[in-house]
């Protein structure tokens, strides 16, 4: 399994996890857990989703959803697991 | 699983802190290009190099963008050339024609810098050896991607003074081979003392004779984090310091570490070391002098420097020791001059002298590196400062190097920009006494006694 992280950090934004959902789903991308929190007024969410039947290749993935986000006024980042696993675990 | 939070902290330091991997180096040997024919030999070398590097940066990007962490630089090294010329070139021209083929080769797969242009003479020098010495000045004011390096001493060999003679030389004569532009040709020749055979970082990278065919080695960095970590802990004792810095370095390894193995993996070569280094930039907050700064001292200089140094050094080794299967290279904090807005800040208010920068270099992984000097400092005086630092590595058994750069036409006072990751920097003063007749003996100076552990 090819897992990813989703990030969006910005200003609280009506729909945009809508917008991120529709998107990942239309692509065939299972979304396996989602937190959030607010720090300092901004917004900061994660997604841990399943990449193994995307439907699209890494580099257009990460594109279009930076693209959603800065439609919308947030940072979209979508970086494979592996690097946080790394740094945060032994 | 991970959590919010360390998906926060990881990205805050690659946005905010400047964490990045500074170089992925391909090591490429060239021992098997050698030819009797200079043509030959330069056909088999442009096409052994664009052959294996074709895909490196592509891979770099791609590594970069599925992980979002920066890669700065895709480089090569190459076999020390000296080595490789040895059998076809008569005269340093014929060395000139080796470094325009690597040149073209850096250019076509789209490196910055290829490193190698380089002769390994710590105990003595063969006659192609002093051919290739004697083409770096022209070899770099023709060229914009070649690094050069020469090793002139080792613990076990002791300091080939003659080598460090010329040397003295050889970078008056490329400072002024390249005076249209500063001297920047200088900045691309360093002298060194106990030359790694996998150091990944310019201008000291050669692919070293131990080394396999070809080899992937990363260099990674992170001033800016480690110096963001001490924020959080102004008046914490000696403990709590160094275990902060351990645990950083480790983290920042990490991230070399799984960015060499992905690299390996999708280039199909073997992965080589992690050079555990803090390399600063010119960037605002990526700055060595800042993480000593904040260690305690008022500016890079002050009394309390070296130890700073020193244990910075030492922790950011012990944390990233335990974060990659194999560690090599220089592995520790760079300081150089021009490359670091704290050092160079340092200077302009008379903090840092060179003979501090000199003591600094007895406790940290290089040496005196990336300082412009006056340009009517005589070779003598150059070779005296060459022969002080390779002392320093010969007796302490570590590397040392000397990347200075006198800039003609320019004297204390003025300052020098080399653009980009090169920076700029304040002309500093040199000690005006003569050194001719020590170096100006010739031979060579004995190993030392505690080289002699068989």
């Amino acid at each position: 399994m090819t897992r990813a992280i989703i990030t969006v950090v910005g200003k609280d934004t009506v729909g945009i996890i809508a917008k991120v959902c529709t998107y990942l789903a239309d692509n065939q991308i299972n979304i396996l857990d989602i937190s959030q929190t607010i720090v300092q007024e901004f917004f900061n969410m994660m997604m841990i989703v399943d990449l193994t039947k995307s439907v699209k290749a890494f580099d257009v993935l990460s594109d279009e959803l930076a693209e959603i986000g800065s439609n919308t006024g947030v940072q979209v980042k979508c970086q494979l697991e592996d690097i946080f696993d790394k740094m945060h675990r032994i | 699983m991970i959590n919010l939070q360390e998906v926060i902290e990881t990205n805050k330091m690659i946005e905010q802190e400047n964490l990045d991997v500074r170089t992925i180096t391909m090591g490429i040997s060239l021992l098997d290009c050698a030819d009797n024919d200079l043509t030959v030999t330069c056909e088999k070398i442009y096409k052994k190099i664009t052959t294996l590097a074709c895909d490196l940066v592509k891979t770099g990007e791609d590594i970069s963008k599925e992980f979002g962490i920066p890669i700065v630089n895709k480089r090569i090294s190459v076999t020390p050339i000296s080595l490789v010329g040895s059998a076809c070139c008569r005269t340093p021209g014929d060395y000139v024609q080796i470094a325009k083929t690597l040149d073209k080769a850096a250019k076509e797969v789209g490196v910055n810098f290829l490193g190698g242009y380089s002769a390994i003479v710590s105990k003595g020098m063969t006659k192609s050896d002093e051919l290739l010495i004697r083409s770096i000045p022209m070899a770099l004011a023709c060229t914009t991607y070649i690094c050069s390096s020469i090793n002139v001493g080792s613990t076990k060999t002791g300091i080939n003074m003659d080598a460090v003679r010329l040397m003295g030389d050889i970078i008056k004569q490329t400072a002024e081979a390249t005076k249209e532009v500063d001297s920047l040709g200088c900045a691309k020749l360093v002298v060194l003392c106990n030359a790694p055979d996998d150091n990944p970082f310019m201008a000291g990278a050669f692919h070293g004779v131990s080394e396999a065919d070809a080899i992937i080695n990363v260099g990674v960095s992170g001033p800016g984090v480690v110096k963001y970590a001490l924020e959080q802990i102004p008046d914490a004792n000696f403990e709590l310091l160094c275990e902060t810095i351990k645990r950083t370095a480790f983290k920042i390894t990490r991230v070399g570490q799984l960015v060499a193995q992905e690299a390996s993996r999708r280039l199909g070569i073997p992965f080589g070391i992690i050079d555990l280094s803090l390399a600063p930039t010119p960037a605002v907050g990526d700055s060595v002098a800042d993480i000593l700064k904040c260690i305690g001292v008022e500016h890079p200089g002050a009394p309390g420097t070296t130890a700073a140094l020193a244990l910075l050094n030492d922790q950011v080794k012990k944390g990233g020791v335990m974060a990659s299967s194999y560690v090599g290279g220089l592995s520790g904090a760079f300081i150089p001059v021009s490359e670091d807005q704290g050092m160079i800040d340092a200077v302009e208010v008379g903090a840092l002298t060179l003979e501090k920068l000199e003591a600094m270099t007895c406790v940290c992984s290089v040496g005196l590196d990336m300082i412009a000097i006056p340009g009517d400092t005589p070779a003598t005086t150059i070779a005296g400062i060459i022969a002080d630092e390779s002392a320093i590595g010969v007796v302490n058994q570590k590397t040392t190097a000397v990347r200075i750069i006198p800039v003609i036409g320019k004297t204390v006072g003025d300052t020098v920009e080399f653009g980009g990751l090169l920076g700029y920097a304040p002309i500093m003063p040199v000690n005006t006494f003569s050194s001719q007749r020590f170096v100006d003996r010739g031979g060579r100076i004995p190993a030392p006694i505690h080289s002699f552990k068989n």
